[in-house]
């Protein structure tokens, strides 16, 4: 690791503070991305601002019917959660099944969205449920968060504060680990929302975590595991690596949404 | 209790290793020890046109920038092969350059080409960083199906086509003749897939030059501590044998990886020489996956013959071996004398060939991994022997069955001699444990759960014991085999076992006291095991090719043969009695039917006070010996997996695994049942998960576990193991080897059952969820593979 100086403030406004006095800042909150990365020689931040110290950017509570999450909650803390259990059980669920123990007790879900990993999950409940990223600057929807392969339409010193997910009347999950990783190498999110049915993909995306207008149609006419059978998934924009083909993907993609539905029952 | 032979005591050395007391090389910390850091090659073939190593040497607590010139030039000689392997046409192998530090050229990422000693690891690290390497890239070649193509990337000038031997054994008229007659011939084309050995504690090093007597010590992360001595003093020149001392001190695990001695050993005790410092060097994970010497790597294409009873008839294969980028330790002797020799498996075949040719690659060195030659093996055959079986519509089980050899000893077509075994016993103990006859049923079950269940065997055989020295110093091995141990009786009675064996996970300190236990009947807890350290122990081979029970721990029988014989003069002549009447029970020396008796302690104190001996007895009691075995040993067993495939994602559980093990004379069967576990998940690993891959251009994907699939808890199924016991002939306590056992029968009991399921017999490993959905993809509609 290259020599970095650490920050640990108290309040927002320190924070932004820090970051846009260091000449090249990043936010850690879990590290579970930045600091395997630093390690490794691939990252090089002349300062690291750890907003873990900062008590409104924490915690679970339910407001009217809106989940909020503050963004230094860490996924452990999400499973474990009653009240999201009572909210959105799928969401939960997700969150109990990211990495293992030492990852779900450090990493954040904040930092998970913020990094936008294109195997991450919170990415797919996020826009599948139709979430909002609340920042300290304004309020983000989630068809407006992500950007491509590790990128968002944050801005510099723009520091993700909490996120809020409406209420939905049904939701699911189901992910197919990456064997080595254990990464998504595809999950699919299934929520009948407000605003309709809604389909999130991650770990699949050439562009990171996508929605898919085929399922979220035929789900639309049918909330069941069948309607799922005749959708077409194409593999065009699906991502090649070592472990699946876009091809491959692209079936995993029919497989998890159906079981995203059974899940969700 | 008993704590002797056949008991299941717990691990003696247990109470350290998690209580995290252990005490490993790189636990160790020398007063002025500075830190090594490798530059390594980016390019996996290029000419090294210049160093510029200025600004890393202007850096911060930087001791020393070295490079290959200097090492050439200070006389470190060129890493070995240590068995000289001869092509079918009379010629030598082709055995390319190999300094530590590379000079001219780098030929795989990772390649060293200099060293940064600074005063600390990130020092050094840092200044690795700034050391400038100008390269002038060259075409790479990394797939073992292509290295003899023609226009292929020349990697070695002295290895024309980057051959490096093409070898037989067998006789090829005579097998082509018994294929042509045959009623039956199944033909596959059969690939063994690259594998990372993964120990969990990575390779280190402190090497520490003492100026004032000219002498060095070097911790090191060894299977074989007085091998590392002579091949660094006799052949690398870094020091005369008595002016080094080798200690490979606790270390976590090895499977075969930590046998050969690597560049940066070599390096850090050159370079302690030149800086006057201590110099570590402890890999990373990283520089782990590009540097450890990998594990397998064929691409073989087989015929097997049948008659028109299912008899074998004869069995051909052709190999190709990928070496890597250089001739790495034993690399040459693995697909030949551990792999070709091992062919005729559990069977009756009179005709057998098989041709191999050794290429270079653009890749890390391949050299034995947990099992050598033999998976590979056993992997072909039982693969074949299956596939035979669907074919001729037999039943898999009683294909094999009509084909076991019943008859020991037997000699095979391809030089092995086979003392001892019970092959149909294994499989019959392996098929009740399965239940086989429940499969069925169960298969049904399954496919109601829309689930497709397999159930695929593998009987396989090792040659272990490794080996007799006359015959592989015949067939070209550089050492012998052998091994030595020492048997110190205190005055207390308490025992110290000094053994040229090393224990990197195989309980040696625990078994190899109970053995001792057995014969002297004092409590495990007197005896002392002393290994790893040249100026301790007398001399070694170290632990490799299951070869510690059986010739490490004959060693130990050999020198207590001699301590009980004095014992028994000592107390004859103490006791009055005749040396006949005396024996060695419950911690005491008897006069056989009589009460007259002396304590073992009081033996032993007698022998060291020597105030009373035999006219013209030695005082003291302590005997070494050294043992060559006759023969190798042939573990042998039936292994059954049962798997059930999602034909949805092509997940693959595998639901049960039974294992049948011949392993002769078991010491303590709780530790031999974790050697069985432990080699079952490597195979299991092999067949499922792990795989190295490069791309064209010769870069590591799999360069960490994000992309490189190790085995975890929830992979594995509970096990079901059996042991069938036939004694082995040929070492003084019956003992076979199990060490490597796990990792060589399953990997085909795992894929016959997988293919078993699905329907096709067109699967290669790994066998991930994705090849597997191929696969069914495939059957259900040939067109669709394409």
């Amino acid at each position: 690791m290259y020599p970095t100086t650490y920050h640990k403030p108290e309040t927002l406004e320190t924070a932004v503070a820090m970051l846009q006095g260091s000449e090249e800042g990043k936010i850690i909150a879990g590290g579970h991305t930045l600091l395997p990365t630093m390690k490794n020689h691939l990252a090089a931040p002349t300062d690291v601002v750890d907003i873990r110290g900062i008590a409104a950017l924490h915690g679970i509570s339910d407001d009217s019917g809106t989940l909020v999450i503050g963004a230094t909650t860490t996924h452990a803390e999400v499973a474990g959660s009653a009240v999201v259990a009572a909210a959105c059980p799928a969401l939960a669920c997700l969150a109990a099944g990211i990495g293992d123990p030492a990852v779900r007790h450090a990493g954040t879900i904040g930092g998970s969205l913020a990094n936008n990993d294109p195997a991450a999950d919170y990415p797919a409940a996020v826009l599948a449920l139709g979430a909002t990223i609340v920042t300290n600057q304004r309020e983000i929807a989630a068809d407006e968060f992500f950007d491509g392969m590790f990128a968002t339409t944050l801005e510099e010193s723009e520091i993700i504060t909490a996120v809020r997910f409406p209420a939905c009347e049904a939701a699911g999950y189901s992910k197919f680990p990456n064997p080595a990783s254990r990464y998504a190498m595809v999950g699919v999110f299934v929520a009948k929302t407000n605003g309709g049915v809604r389909v999130a993909v991650t770990g699949a995306g050439e562009d990171g975590v996508f929605r898919h207008d085929g399922l979220e149609a035929a789900l639309s006419a049918s909330f069941s595991p069948e309607a799922v059978d005749g959708v077409p998934v194409s593999p065009d924009g699906l991502l090649t690596d070592l472990h699946g083909d876009a091809t491959y993907r692209a079936n995993l993609v029919k497989v998890m949404a159906k079981r995203a539905v059974l899940a969700s029952a | 209790m008993s704590e002797g032979i056949g008991a299941r005591v717990k691990r003696k050395e247990d109470k350290r290793f998690i209580t995290g007391k252990g005490k490993y090389t790189d636990d160790i910390r020398m007063e002025n020890q500075a830190y090594a850091a490798f530059v390594r090659s980016p390019h996996a073939h290029a000419r090294v046109l210049g160093i510029d190593t200025s600004a890393a040497e202007a850096m911060e607590g930087v001791v020393a920038v070295l490079n290959g010139q200097q090492l050439t030039g200070d006389g470190i000689g060129n890493i070995i092969c240590g068995w000289a392997i001869t092509s079918k046409d009379g010629s030598p192998m082709n055995m390319g350059a190999w300094s530590a530090l590379a000079t001219e050229k780098v030929r795989y990422v990772g390649d060293a080409v200099a060293v940064v000693i600074a005063d600390s690891q990130s020092q050094a690290r840092l200044a690795a960083e700034a050391v400038e390497v100008e390269y002038e890239e060259l075409p790479v070649l990394v797939s073992t199906r292509d290295a003899l193509a023609d226009g292929a990337a020349q990697i070695h000038d002295n290895a024309p086509g980057n051959l490096i031997y093409d070898w037989e054994i067998g006789d090829a008229a005579a097998t082509d003749a018994a294929l042509a007659g045959s009623a039956h011939v199944t033909e596959m084309e059969i690939t063994n897939n690259r594998l990372s050995p993964n120990p969990m504690e990575p390779r280190s090093a402190v090497a520490i030059y003492d100026e004032a007597e000219e002498h060095y010590t070097l911790y090191t992360t060894s299977q074989n501590p007085h091998v590392a001595r002579l091949v660094l003093s006799a052949f690398y020149n870094v020091a005369p044998e008595h002016k080094l001392r080798v200690i490979a001190p606790d270390v976590g695990g090895g499977f075969g990886s930590k046998i050969y001695i690597y560049p940066e050993e070599i390096t850090c005790l050159w370079a302690s020489m030149k800086t006057g410092r201590s110099v570590k060097w402890t890999s990373d994970r990283s520089e782990a996956f590009l540097t450890d010497a990998h594990g397998r790597d064929h691409v073989s294409t087989a015929k097997m013959g049948f008659d028109a009873n299912g008899r074998i008839t004869g069995f051909k294969v052709d190999t190709i071996a990928n070496f890597g980028a250089y001739m790495s330790l034993f690399s040459s002797a693995v697909p030949t004398y551990l792999y070709a020799t091992l062919l005729s498996g559990q069977y009756n075949i009179s005709n057998i060939h098989c041709n191999v040719r050794a290429v270079y690659t653009n890749t890390v060195p391949v050299d034995a991994y947990r099992g050598a030659g033999r998976p590979e093996a056993c992997y072909l055959i039982e693969r074949m022997m299956e596939t035979a079986a669907r074919e001729m519509g037999k039943d898999p089980a009683e294909l094999r069955r009509a084909n076991f050899i019943t008859q020991f000893p037997h000699e095979t077509p391809v030089i092995m001699t086979y003392d001892a075994g019970d092959f149909g016993g294994n499989l019959d103990k392996a098929m009740a444990a399965a239940d086989v006859a429940g499969f069925a049923a169960r298969k049904a079950e399954a496919a109601a759960r829309g689930k497709l269940r397999g159930l695929g065997y593998s009987a396989y055989i090792e040659a272990c014991g490794i080996a007799p020295s006359q015959a592989v110093g015949s067939l070209g091995a550089g050492v012998g085999l052998w091994e030595s141990a020492e048997v110190r009786v205190n005055p207390v009675g308490t025992v110290e076992i000094l053994t040229g064996s090393h224990s990197h996970g195989q309980g040696h300190e625990t078994t190899f006291a109970q053995i001792v236990a057995d014969r002297f009947g004092i409590p495990i807890d007197n005896v002392q095991v002393v290994h790893g350290d040249t100026d301790k122990v007398q001399f070694g081979m170290g632990t490799y090719g299951s070869r510690s029970g059986a010739v490490g721990m004959s060693a130990i029988v050999k020198a207590m043969d001699k301590v009980e014989a004095k014992v028994k003069k000592i107390a004859a002549h103490t006791l009055e009695a005749s040396e006949d009447d005396i024996v060695i029970e419950g911690g005491a020396v008897k006069v056989a039917g009589t009460d007259k008796q002396m304590l073992w302690h009081e033996v032993g104190l007698a022998a060291y006070t020597a105030h009373n001996l035999p006219d013209g007895m030695e005082p003291g009691l302590k005997e070494g010996a050294f043992y060559d075995p006759v023969n190798f040993t042939f573990p042998a067993g039936v292994y059954i997996a049962e798997v059930e495939v999602d034909p949805e994602t092509g997940v693959t559980k595998i639901v049960q695994f039974t294992a049948a093990d011949d392993f002769g004379t078991i010491i303590n069967p709780m530790i031999v049942e974790g050697q069985v576990h432990g080699g079952i998940a490597q195979g299991v690993g092999q067949a499922m998960l792990e795989n190295v891959s490069y791309d064209a251009d010769g870069q590591l994907l799999t360069g960490s576990y994000m992309d490189y699939c190790m085995p975890r808890a929830d992979d594995l199924p509970s096990y079901t193991l059996e042991h069938n016991t036939t004694v082995c002939p040929n070492n003084p306590l019956g003992i076979k080897g199990c060490g490597e056992a796990g990792a060589i029968g399953s990997p085909p009991a795992v894929i016959n059952a997988i293919t078993d399921a699905i329907g096709t017999n067109d699967l290669q490993m790994p066998a991930t969820p994705q090849a597997v959905w191929r696969a069914i993809q495939a059957a259900k509609s040939p067109m669709a593979a394409e």
